[in-house]
């Protein structure tokens, strides 16, 4: 067990807690910067899309893992950022102004959705963004002269600096420097007081309120932010399916959305990307399994959202604090070795309404 | 007179939202869950009864009460294998929960039954009733005439039985009730039980209106919308708040392009959930410090 003695309350700030991690981080970043030179372009696809799921996922986990509100309707904040990114880029908007506006675009949108859904709390909310997104999905349909309607629209090419962007490489390294932006800024964000501010919101509302931290001012600043995170995947997104359909963003996306964050452990940035890592992974997965699995099975329609929901259920059932939750117990168990106690991370039930209220 | 038949074709695909908003009000009251997966038991319970009606032919009458209790006891089973670990968890992760079931059950029943939309064997299928000049067809009717019948069935139950008394007593406060000797995990499993049966009543209603097939229980997120209009927790909101979606549904549909028709649950719910959050029967209390 490793104990780091503070000599300067400069330690406090530093991103790295220690000498090990330092390492260990700067060990995945070559890692994952030189993985190109190795990696057959197919897979570069894929992990391009990791890194876009964990963009989108940084924002949901704003939302959802630090101020406690839970949306339905993300999918809705991915679409407008892909649909204004694209509207933006055919205008001749360049790539390093359009993505900036498409992501402050969202986060109007979502400031503005915020507003009156901040006098809901719990499920109402869940409820009223799912009805925001069904309505989103509709305006979409609807407006074709920017949409394109049902029949969608071409996403431009793009270049950055004069590199087109939509080579294999090109992408992999734009959204990885962009989530590797996005987390470092979160990480940041949730140090400041907007964040603690957040986090004490989710933890009682009540008690938050009685120090000071205006409620309504709090949400709708975590739901713009959130939106804005989502609307910046969404962004980049766009350029990985290439043809933006009203299709490609549904109810499903949302729960996928969320189910990745739950997965990957609410309440930790390192969540994300577990989460991402196996949102992005499981449909490869799932279609390698299909070859294996008898046809009888194989043949199911609607196995893929089948197997998500329940592994949904079981993360929920048996580790709701996802794959970073049991992580954390891992590496707790060797940390502690002789001494570990299972309670340490007992799950908090409470069966009273008055315990229910926060 | 356009109107009228409007109204008609309104309230009677109201009250399908109604029944499945029941469902959800139901458990919601009983347990402090919300069971995103209402729309999903209607659509087994369709399932089932198709099983039964069709493949082996049985009349409709057993078809109906054989359907209601399969799925009672799935109902229950659900509860005791699954939800009952989840007493006491936030509701959220309840909520991801039975979205997850939801999942599970539509690629269930795709595997057993199949992607294409089926008909059931039903006797309220197909005929029509005049009334000067008012087109109402069979199963409007038997839509209309099933709910009101189990929504007296469950007010007698609720406000006479032992048993519906214990469980509004366990909806108010769990633990109280628990001391004064009402089996309260019992009352939950049939509380569970009573909803997937209202859901599979839903289910065969509407069968002959919309064929059956795995994806027809996503009109239980207009029913949650329509519990949200009614106010959520109150069993009557829900039926008002089903026909309220059901109306307002056919009058955009004439009067709005089309496609409005689609989201004005949606719009409906945003409205009432910003100019009257607590729905038209209000049952949450205020927060209290």
């Amino acid at each position: 067990m490793r104990f780091v003695l503070k000599t300067n309350y400069g330690q406090d700030v530093n991103l790295f807690l220690h000498g090990g991690q330092r390492f260990w981080y700067g060990l995945l970043l070559a890692v994952v910067l030189l993985a190109p030179l190795v990696l057959d372009t197919f897979y570069l696809g894929e992990f391009a899309l990791v890194f876009i799921w964990a963009v989108a996922g940084t924002g949901l986990m704003i939302l959802v893992g630090y101020t406690g509100l839970v949306s339905l309707g993300h999918a809705a904040f991915l679409a407008i950022g892909a649909y204004a990114h694209t509207y933006f880029l055919t205008r001749g908007v360049p790539f390093v102004l359009s993505v900036p506006l498409a992501t402050l675009f969202c986060a109007v949108v979502g400031y503005a959705v915020g507003m009156p859904a901040l006098r809901m709390t719990g499920i109402y909310f869940a409820i009223a963004t799912l009805a925001f997104e069904r309505i989103s999905a509709f305006v979409i349909e609807h407006w074709e002269g920017v949409t394109g309607g049902h029949f969608g629209i071409r996403v431009p090419d793009a270049t950055v600096l004069g590199v087109n962007i939509d080579g294999p490489v090109g992408f992999y390294y734009i959204c990885f420097g962009v989530l590797a932006v996005s987390l470092l800024a979160t990480m940041n964000l949730l140090r400041s007081p907007t964040g603690r501010a957040f986090i004490a919101v989710r933890d009682s509302e009540v008690s938050a309120e009685s120090m000071g931290i205006n409620l309504a001012r709090t949400k709708c600043t975590a739901f713009a932010l959130s939106a804005a995170f989502t609307g910046l995947a969404g962004s980049l997104f766009a350029h990985k399916i290439g043809y933006l359909a009203p299709d490609a963003f549904t109810v499903q996306t949302s729960i996928q959305l969320l189910l990745m964050v739950v997965v990957g452990g609410l309440g930790s940035l390192q969540g994300i990307v577990y989460g991402a890592i196996f949102l992005g992974l499981l449909p490869q997965a799932i279609a390698f399994a299909r070859d294996v699995l008898p046809q009888r099975i194989a043949e199911i329609p609607g196995l893929e959202p089948g197997i998500f929901g329940l592994i949904l259920i079981l993360f929920l059932v048996f580790e709701p604090l996802g794959i970073h939750g049991r992580w954390v117990k891992i590496r707790t168990w060797f940390d502690e070795f002789p001494l570990y106690r299972k309670a340490t991370y007992k799950r908090q039930r409470s069966y009273l309404r008055t315990e229910r209220v926060r | 007179m356009e109107i009228l038949q409007l109204l008609i074709i309104g309230v009677s695909q109201g009250c399908v939202y109604g029944l499945i908003a029941l469902g959800f009000v139901l458990i919601y009251k009983a347990t402090e869950m919300v069971n995103f997966a209402q729309g999903d038991m209607m659509m087994l319970g369709a399932f089932v009864a198709f099983s039964l009606a069709n493949l082996a032919g049985l009349p409709f009458v057993l078809v109906f009460a054989a359907t209601l209790l399969i799925m009672a006891v799935f109902g229950m089973a659900l509860e005791r294998g699954l939800l009952r670990s989840m007493i006491g968890e936030p509701p959220f992760a309840v909520l991801m929960l039975t979205i997850g079931l939801g999942f599970v059950i539509r690629a269930v029943a795709g595997a057993i039954w199949g992607n294409q939309p089926r008909a059931l064997d039903s006797p309220f299928a197909g005929g029509i009733v005049e009334i000067q000049g008012l087109i109402i067809g069979h199963e409007n009717i038997a839509i209309v005439v099933g709910t009101a019948l189990l929504c007296a069935a469950l007010y007698l139950f609720f406000r006479f039985t032992r048993l519906g008394i214990a469980m509004q007593a366990a909806s108010q406060n769990q633990l109280a009730a628990y001391y004064l000797g009402i089996p309260v995990k019992r009352v939950f499993s049939l509380v569970w039980a009573i909803s997937a049966a209202i859901a599979a009543a839903a289910g065969i209603l509407v069968a002959p209106v919309s064929l059956i097939d795995p994806l027809m229980g996503f009109v239980g997120i207009k029913a949650f919308a329509a519990a949200i209009v009614g106010g959520f927790g109150s069993l009557p909101g829900a039926i008002v708040g089903g026909l309220v979606i059901g109306i307002a549904e056919q009058f955009v549909y004439l009067f709005l392009p089309p496609g409005v028709s689609e989201v004005s649950a949606f719009v409906l719910l945003l409205a009432m959930l910003i100019v009257r959050p607590e729905g038209i029967f209000a049952t949450l209390q205020q927060k209290k410090v």
